[in-house]
């Protein structure tokens, strides 16, 4: 039966019937619902729940509680994250498998705390030192985050890496009616060879690292882990494309803004333009090719990103685009929230500047 | 079938649950439906809102442009956001706290002394459930006894709660 649940508190309820059994994080707002409710829900399954001394103490409990092979997680905002940048860059070094749900605000520094896109540079390009990359997530609805938090465990387990849920504050807030996937049963998910639990005795040592001194071995493992992004890149990426097949102009946008755009892409087609949208669900990997594709067709004349943010992803949609077509920007920031009508206008004046194909 | 509705006023006024309560009765009746409240320092006297959309579609934008009925529950509410109101919409008045007079002409209002109705119902806290009332009866969506069932629901654990707000929303549906 459908349920109304608010972003937040779904979020953590997947969580917990995808197998999360330790989660470690530090209040700020507006993702408080998250360990609220595991600080009930979580001792009510035999997990662990354990709100730290700061951020940085809560990403670190994650490394550990990961080493053992617990599924575990932690979640934050904007600031939040920022201080957990080490942290997930270690865990991403010593290919650790967890999850990090970022209910994004306004920055920099303290900023706001109303809805923002404005880490998708952090996230997807790596807020952390080295070359790392994560499994991205950018769900627009309650049920998709919950149906990507249910199995972000599973392929973090898979590829040995931090999979991070990028919401904003609107997502954690909202109510809408989820269906809830079943509990996952513990028992039959993968063994661990590489955890650190005391089991494995009389193998080899098994040891949780990302110290390599020997520059030989350091490249092989950046390879390494470059090697599973590729794998990534041809089995995760996720999308949404809305109203293509004859479209003149396509938006690009992600998360709740995706929703917001698709309003504008039926207020355009009432006016008799020609809209759709391509909406990214993961962002690392990036679905590159279906933009590309669709700059290659003749009927397309441009592009508009539309983001919460100064123009963050745009980046992104332009090396898909590759100069093929006009790549346009329209956004708002500080926690500002854009109307649909905004977007429609914004994308008109795009279409009237390119030409139409009608 | 698309129904946006903005519902405002002062903190500690129930214009959250008011809302939920409608989201609860759009599920109830099988539609989809988003609740998008405005969050951020708020506090008992402070400024609230929240949105709802109600659809037989998923929805697509849960921010609302130009709601079908707004619900103001005091007086900022209603001159933030009575211009945005489609033409042809609703607004659902709280006489008690605004004694204003809608000057446009282009939509429906009902003017409800949701304080007197509360005090009848027994029950001060209950001003919302009697706007919810109005709402129930105009819009026509649903049933007052779907409704009904959700409060009950609602307030299963406060049982003593029950009576005054199903009066509560009794006397809002007749007075609409």
């Amino acid at each position: 039966m459908k349920e109304l649940m608010k972003g937040n508190e779904a979020i953590a309820e997947a969580a917990i019937r995808g197998g999360c059994r330790a989660f470690f994080g530090y209040p700020i707002t507006p993702q408080n619902e998250i360990p609220e409710y595991m600080s009930v829900r979580m001792p009510a399954v035999g997990g662990c729940f354990i709100q730290a001394e700061s951020e940085i103490s809560a990403i670190n409990m994650v490394y550990g509680a990961a080493a053992t092979g617990v599924r575990t997680m932690t979640s934050s905002s904007s600031p939040g994250i920022s201080l957990k940048q080490e942290g997930i860059s270690y865990l991403c070094g010593a290919e650790l498998p967890c999850v990090i749900v970022n209910m994004v605000r306004g920055g920099p520094g303290l900023g706001g705390i109303q809805p923002a896109q404005s880490d998708y540079f952090q996230t997807v390009k790596g807020g952390g030192h080295g070359d790392y990359k994560m499994l991205v997530y950018g769900p627009a609805t309650v049920q998709e985050a919950v149906d990507l938090m249910y199995n972000a465990f599973d392929k973090a387990d898979k590829y040995r890496l931090p999979v991070t849920i990028l919401g904003d504050g609107m997502l954690g807030q909202i109510m809408e009616a989820v269906e809830m996937p079943e509990m996952k049963d513990l028992t039959k998910i993968p063994k661990k060879n590489w955890a650190t639990d005391g089991t494995g005795v009389g193998e080899n040592r098994r040891i949780i690292n990302s110290l390599y001194i020997d520059p030989d071995v350091l490249e092989s493992v950046n390879h390494r882990l470059f090697a599973t992004y590729e794998m990534l890149k041809k089995d995760e990426i996720l999308f949404e494309e809305y109203k293509l097949e004859d479209a003149e102009i396509i938006i690009v946008a992600y998360g709740t803004v995706a929703r917001i755009s698709k309003s504008a892409v039926e207020i355009l087609r009432q006016r008799g333009i020609k809209a759709g949208l391509i909406r990214p669900i993961t962002l690392f990997p990036f679905p590159s090719t279906v933009i590309s594709t669709a700059a290659h067709k003749e009927c397309v004349k441009c592009f508009l990103t539309v983001e919460l943010s100064m123009g963050q992803m745009i980046e992104d949609v332009k090396l898909a685009v590759n100069g093929k077509k006009t790549t346009a920007f329209f956004g708002r920031v500080g926690g500002n929230v854009m109307l649909p009508e905004h977007i429609a206008e914004a994308a008109e004046q795009e279409v009237k500047k390119n030409g139409s194909c009608i | 079938m698309d129904e946006k509705i903005i519902i405002a006023g002062f903190g500690g006024q129930g214009v959250l649950s008011l809302g939920q309560f409608i989201a609860y009765a759009a599920i109830a009746d099988g539609k989809e439906v988003t609740w998008l409240p405005s969050y951020g320092p708020e506090m008992r006297g402070g400024t609230s809102n929240c949105s709802v959309v109600i659809s037989d579609r998923p929805v697509a934008s849960p921010i609302i442009s130009a709601p079908d009925c707004l619900i103001a529950m005091n007086k900022p509410s209603l001159y933030k956001f009575q211009d945005r109101v489609r033409s042809g919409g609703t607004i659902i008045v709280n006489k008690t706290l605004i004694p204003d007079i809608i000057e446009r002409k282009d939509v429906k209002v009902i003017y409800i002394d949701a304080g007197d109705l509360s005090l009848k119902a027994g029950n001060p806290k209950t001003a919302n459930i009697v706007v919810l009332g109005a709402y129930v009866k105009q819009s026509g969506l649903f049933s007052k006894e779907l409704v009904s069932e959700m409060i009950t629901k609602k307030f299963i654990s406060k049982p003593k709660l029950i009576p005054a707000n199903l009066s509560a929303l009794d006397l809002g549906y007749n007075f609409a």
